[in-house]
């Protein structure tokens, strides 16, 4: 028991990191490497709050949410666009976008080192144990589990049931034929990318109550959302979803039955597994 | 005026100005490289940097260093970021030695990132005073390299003092025997954990947990849920800075009520007690200081003053007590000739904040081990050979 439940806490820590990233590379088609930096911003913005304002650190998401979507929303039309516009195949977007995001993020940290220092940040909010099935859990654990469910329901229903998911949807399968029914490509993509940026933000908000950060530890979140959006299939919200969950489980219950160490390793080795059998993703459609 | 005729003026103004500046004497330039973004960033930004730049502010502050001639020379900071990667280390104290031509150049921040500097330091003959390098093979590498010197201790004599005030709670009948034993999976992590094993043996340990978890890993409740279901009386985390701050974290939110409880790096850092605060009370950690003495209270104002942050209680001060074996050892030679400095450091005897230094065969015997958190006050409660230490206290809950 113990061991689903620190997994599926842990899985819900994961997809707070991936689900940025899913909306940026699945529908924007951008492979933002400056991703896990959001995460940190949403944890600054938090900790300034608690630390230094003296109030609730979730005040954080008031100021790191729409933030977090002017700038990504300006990003992806000032420094992106043209890379798309540019861009002949896929393929090559791709590099170009890896390469653009990569250097984006030594921007971010070093913004983000001059204007909050280099210190480590933490603080302690909510770290009080609640009881769940007999043995104790972090109340701040259980609330990113919680905003982790909120945040793929509110994506899920918004996807699948309206208008403008049904474009998002359009949108990351087939960009070309997305415009054959009038859906204009840009402005969607920008609006996607600027919400990929304000869900990372309202994840690092929650994950700065139990996690220690610093200005440049972002590149940490965005390898595990890379992993996390790669196996669960590009763009789909449901496969990372279930890969974040997944990989949750599967570290706890090697941390819990082999051994604490070997929790890496075991994570690499299912991401190979899936890449092995399933190349496109859990829940990948083969192009 | 023409564009030309500007520029030439401009040029004939910069002319005339250069020897003026020669009057005032050359500032001496010091270099310094450590990660200020990369794994090793937090821990560099709490205990390298402020140091560095306190002890420029000092020596400025006091008109220079001063020469055999009687003059006063200023020092200038050449500062790099090393992003945690050794690589970088290397061509970064490269650059300072055949760009910058920097006089002096300080260690780099954290084991690896010293030792795979040093035969760069070595080949351009520039004294390199590590502080941030926890080692068994001090002895080894100041053998091999002339110019090396080690200032913070040796891997065995840590887990020594954590076994000795175990044992001495044991023998005092405050806990049981039984010790639940985690490390992080770097280099630092699993060198304490293996010197540990057989030295708990010895002590009459009973070691009933004893595993490792992989550097950055983001959950650490299996792991401490592990520790406290083997009911141990004493837990002991080899750990470095953002695992510290987990660790403790889930052992209060888990309950685990040992009456000694000790985490390794960053134990010591003000953010630890900021973040647990009264639950920070009685927690043993790496390093200490001896907090009372008179030149460690005007360091602490002083770091306060000029760096804006709290001073840390282990490296932190001993960076800066290096720092100024350094310039100890430039004033007593009276110039910047490298070679003189290192034979410098390692004759003479230096005044630091930490009371008197002196190189044994390059390396500081005496130094703290184990410090505790007691009344806000992060105190020295082990050491080898240093005064002023404090009695160890139980820890009573959180």
């Amino acid at each position: 028991m113990d061991i689903i439940i620190i997994g599926l806490l842990l899985g819900a820590t994961y997809c707070l990191m991936a689900l940025g990233l899913t909306l940026q590379y699945g529908v924007a088609r951008i492979m933002n490497l400056a991703a896990g930096e959001w995460i940190v911003v949403g944890g600054f913005a938090a900790y300034w709050s608690f630390s230094l304002q003296s109030v609730n650190p979730m005040w954080g998401f008031a100021i790191a949410v729409p933030l977090a979507f002017v700038l990504n929303w300006l990003i992806y039309r000032w420094l992106l666009t043209p890379l798309i516009r540019r861009a002949k195949t896929r393929g090559a977007l791709e590099v170009d976008s890896i390469l653009a995001t990569f250097g984006m993020s030594f921007i971010a940290v070093g913004l983000m080192r001059a204007a909050f220092g280099g210190e480590f940040f933490n603080y302690s909010f909510w770290a009080e144990p609640v009881d769940l099935f007999g043995s104790a859990y972090g109340k701040n654990r259980i609330a990113a589990a919680a905003l982790a469910v909120l945040l793929c329901v509110l994506l899920y229903v918004a996807l699948l049931k309206t208008r403008w998911g049904m474009a998002m949807r359009a949108l990351a399968i087939d960009p070309q034929s997305a415009r054959l029914v009038s859906i204009d490509v840009e402005k969607l993509s920008a609006l996607a990318f600027a919400f990929g940026g304000a869900v990372a933000a309202a994840g690092g908000v929650v994950l700065s109550t139990f996690l220690t950060l610093d200005a440049s530890v972002g590149v940490l979140f965005t390898m595990k959302a890379l992993i996390i959006v790669i196996m669960g299939g590009v763009g789909n919200l449901r496969g990372a979803i279930v890969a974040a969950l997944l990989l949750g489980l599967v570290e706890s219950a090697i941390a819990g039955l082999v051994d604490p160490g070997l929790t890496l390793a075991g994570a690499y080795l299912l991401f190979v597994l899936v890449l092995l059998f399933k190349p496109e993703g859990l829940f990948g459609v083969r192009r | 005026m023409n564009r030309r005729l500007a520029i030439s003026l401009a040029g004939l103004a910069l002319c005339a100005s250069v020897p003026l500046a020669a009057v005032q004497a050359q500032p001496i330039k010091i270099g310094a490289v450590a990660p200020k973004t990369g794994p090793l960033a937090g821990g560099a930004a709490v205990t390298q940097w402020p140091s560095i730049k306190l002890w420029v502010s000092d020596v400025n502050g006091r008109g220079g260093l001063t020469m055999k001639d009687g003059s006063k020379r200023k020092v200038e900071l050449i500062e790099y970021d090393d992003r945690t990667n050794p690589g970088e280390t290397i061509k970064a104290v490269e650059r300072l030695a055949t760009q910058d031509k920097a006089d002096f150049i300080v260690a780099p921040y954290g084991t690896g990132l010293v030792l795979a500097s040093a035969p760069v330091f070595a080949k351009y003959g520039y004294p390199q005073i590590a502080v941030s390098a926890i080692t068994d093979k001090t002895k080894e590498l100041a053998k091999r390299y002339p110019n090396i010197f080690f200032t913070l201790g040796n891997t065995t004599a840590f887990a020594q003092s954590v076994a000795d005030i175990l044992k001495k709670m044991v023998d005092e009948g405050t806990i049981g025997k039984r010790v639940a034993m985690v490390n992080v999976a770097d280099a630092f992590g699993i060198e304490l954990a293996e010197a540990a094993r057989p030295i708990f043996k010895k002590a009459g340990l009973e070691i009933v947990y004893d595993k490792s978890y992989p550097l950055g890993a983001q959950d650490l409740a299996s792991v401490v849920k592990g520790a406290k279901a083997a009911n141990p009386d004493a837990f002991v985390a080899w750990s470095y800075p953002p695992d510290t701050f987990g660790l403790t974290e889930l052992a209060k939110i888990e309950g685990l009520n040992v009456k000694a409880y000790y985490t390794a790096v960053a134990t010591c850092f003000p953010a630890f007690a900021g973040k647990f605060g009264a639950s920070a009370e009685n927690v043993l950690g790496a390093g200490g200081i001896d907090v009372d003495s008179a030149e460690m209270k005007g360091y602490y104002e002083r770091h306060k003053q000029v760096t804006g942050v709290a001073g840390d209680y282990w490296a932190g001060p001993v960076t800066y007590a290096s720092l100024q074996v350094l310039e100890q050892a430039i004033e007593a030679t009276g110039g910047v000739d490298r070679k003189a400095v290192t034979e410098a450091i390692k004759q003479g005897t230096f005044k630091t904040v930490l009371g008197t230094w002196k190189f044994n065969n390059q390396v500081i015997d005496q130094f703290w081990t184990v410090g505790q958190w007691q009344n806000g006050r992060f105190v020295g409660v082990s050491s080898t050979g240093k005064s002023g230490a404090k009695a160890v206290r139980a820890k009573t809950g959180w």
